[in-house]
């Protein structure tokens, strides 16, 4: 199993690690809900160095990204700012979802998940043969250059990465969500995936593990993969590889709002997008009765079947929540029901987005 | 790894403590509640209803996943722990305290095939 430079760290404070996507990553390190809670409440920093950080430069970087991703890096006007994308295959299937940043004007850095990032490597190495465009494309995970990325995530998460990189203070304090910053090989992004505020660090590799005890010191709660799921469920953010993959458009993941038609460009992926429409609704499902929802379940409404795709207990609701596939025409609002081992429980749909800084929006 | 002396186990990680009164106590072993994590939901058993040795009585869910805890011998629930419903992370706290169900043993049934501590020691030691 593949491992982080953190990974002594996670093991010597009694983590309790698991495979990932092929990385041995800590799932949490004595109690998921206590860490959940203390990004919601406090601070909480996690180890994400599995995400691959891709840079990509050159003359023609920017036209091969208008082409190779569904939203479109056009809109990266300013230096620093983000963008959410997919990037799609022929057939308008979702290959990852990604944060793409625009450092400079011809250089760009794009995040992808831990277990695609040599599959999305390939695809993207194909693409620059195919259109022969001057594209350099260099992945930051392994090597003698390799960085790691910490999440430092939570409202007082901002305050201890200033308190803990004096230098950075004043960047820190004036970055505006979603964009980056970058001081030789360190990059501070305030963005995340918990639906709070914070940031998420890339630095050399070697430095990782003194960013990361500075953090603790200064009162963060480590966090493990577990906290990161609930939190991004809450967020109503979604996980590639459950709640979308190869076979799932983005119409019918949630992520309609992430796919640029606007302009004119031929993207990856557009014309079958267009071709196909949406077939579903995405939405969020609070249980109202006692259970605790899972993936793969069913779904039945009075508009036909539906698949919960991520499920768990809301530590913040003190319920359970999902993220669910369902027919067209559902809406929030809805009572359904979901089969949970062989008995129907009652499910209100909802918006998909459960709580975002601390409060509850459902 | 905390593994009492008087109570017995099964393979599928239950704990068994025979009362004075004859019935059976049963909850999970401080093992079992580790490997889950944080529980967030237990199903509970039927008061009165029969079960089969082996039979699923109860659901344990954690965060990460759902585990099913069946009956360690054959016999009729008459008890079981209601605070777990609304504070299932007493498992979490200290699972030789927090029983689930107590069932009172058919005629016919025999804790002869249950482990003892050392027994159990070695079971989860091998996987």
């Amino acid at each position: 199993m593949r491992k982080t430079v953190l990974n002594d760290w996670h093991r010597r404070h009694g983590a309790r690690m698991v495979d990932f996507g092929g990385w041995e990553m800590p799932l949490h390190y004595g109690s998921q809900i206590d860490e959940h809670h203390a990004v919601r409440r406090e601070a909480g920093v996690f180890d994400v160095s599995h995400m691959c950080a891709v840079d990509i430069g050159g003359r023609d970087a920017r036209a091969f990204l208008r082409r190779l991703l569904a939203n479109d890096v056009a809109r990266l006007q300013l230096p620093g700012k983000a963008l959410y994308s997919t990037m799609l295959n022929e057939s308008g299937g979702v290959i990852d979802d990604l944060i793409v940043y625009h450092l400079g004007e011809q250089s760009y850095r794009v995040v992808v998940n831990a277990a695609t990032a040599d599959r999305d490597l390939a695809w993207m190495v194909g693409r620059t043969e195919d259109w022969q465009l001057a594209v350099s494309i260099a992945q930051r995970r392994n090597g003698n250059d390799a960085l790691a990325m910490i999440a430092v995530q939570g409202p007082l998460a901002r305050g201890k990465v200033a308190e803990v990189l004096p230098e950075q203070r004043a960047t820190c304090e004036a970055l505006k969500p979603f964009f980056a910053a970058t001081s030789g090989q360190l990059m501070i992004a305030r963005t995340g995936y918990t639906g709070e505020d914070g940031f998420e660090i890339s630095l050399p590799a070697a430095q990782a593990e003194s960013l990361w005890a500075a953090l603790v010191a200064a009162g963060v709660s480590p966090c493990g993969l577990g906290a990161r799921d609930t939190l991004r469920l809450e967020a109503g953010m979604n996980l590639y590889g459950q709640d979308m993959d190869e076979s799932v458009s983005p119409f019918d993941a949630g992520l309609g709002w992430t796919v640029d038609l606007e302009s004119p460009r031929d993207f990856v992926g557009r014309s079958s997008l267009v071709a196909r429409g949406q077939r579903h609704q995405f939405l969020g499902l609070v249980l109202l009765d006692r259970g605790v929802l899972r993936a793969h379940q069913a779904v039945r409404t009075e508009h036909g079947e539906g698949e919960v795709t991520s499920g768990s207990f809301s530590p913040t609701m003190a319920q359970s929540i999902a993220l669910a596939r369902l027919p067209l025409a559902s809406t929030p609002g809805d009572r359904v029901q979901v089969l949970i081992r062989d008995r129907l429980l009652a499910a209100r749909v909802v918006k998909p987005c459960f709580v975002r800084n601390g409060h509850i929006l459902v | 790894m905390n593994i009492p002396a008087d109570l017995r186990y099964t393979r599928s990680h239950e704990w068994i403590r025979v009362e004075p009164d004859g019935t059976i106590s049963v909850g999970i072993t401080d093992h079992a509640q580790e490997l889950l994590g944080d529980l967030v939901f237990i199903e509970l058993p039927e008061v009165g209803s029969e079960l089969a040795a082996e039979q699923e009585a109860a659901v344990v869910e954690s965060v990460k996943a759902a585990a099913d805890v069946y009956a360690p011998v054959a016999g009729t629930i008459v008890e079981v722990n209601a605070a777990l419903a609304e504070a299932p992370e007493l498992v979490n706290q200290d699972a030789y305290g927090a029983w689930l169900f107590r069932i009172a043993p058919a005629a016919s049934s025999d804790l002869h095939g249950l482990l003892d501590a050392a027994g159990y020691a070695q079971l989860i030691d091998a996987a």
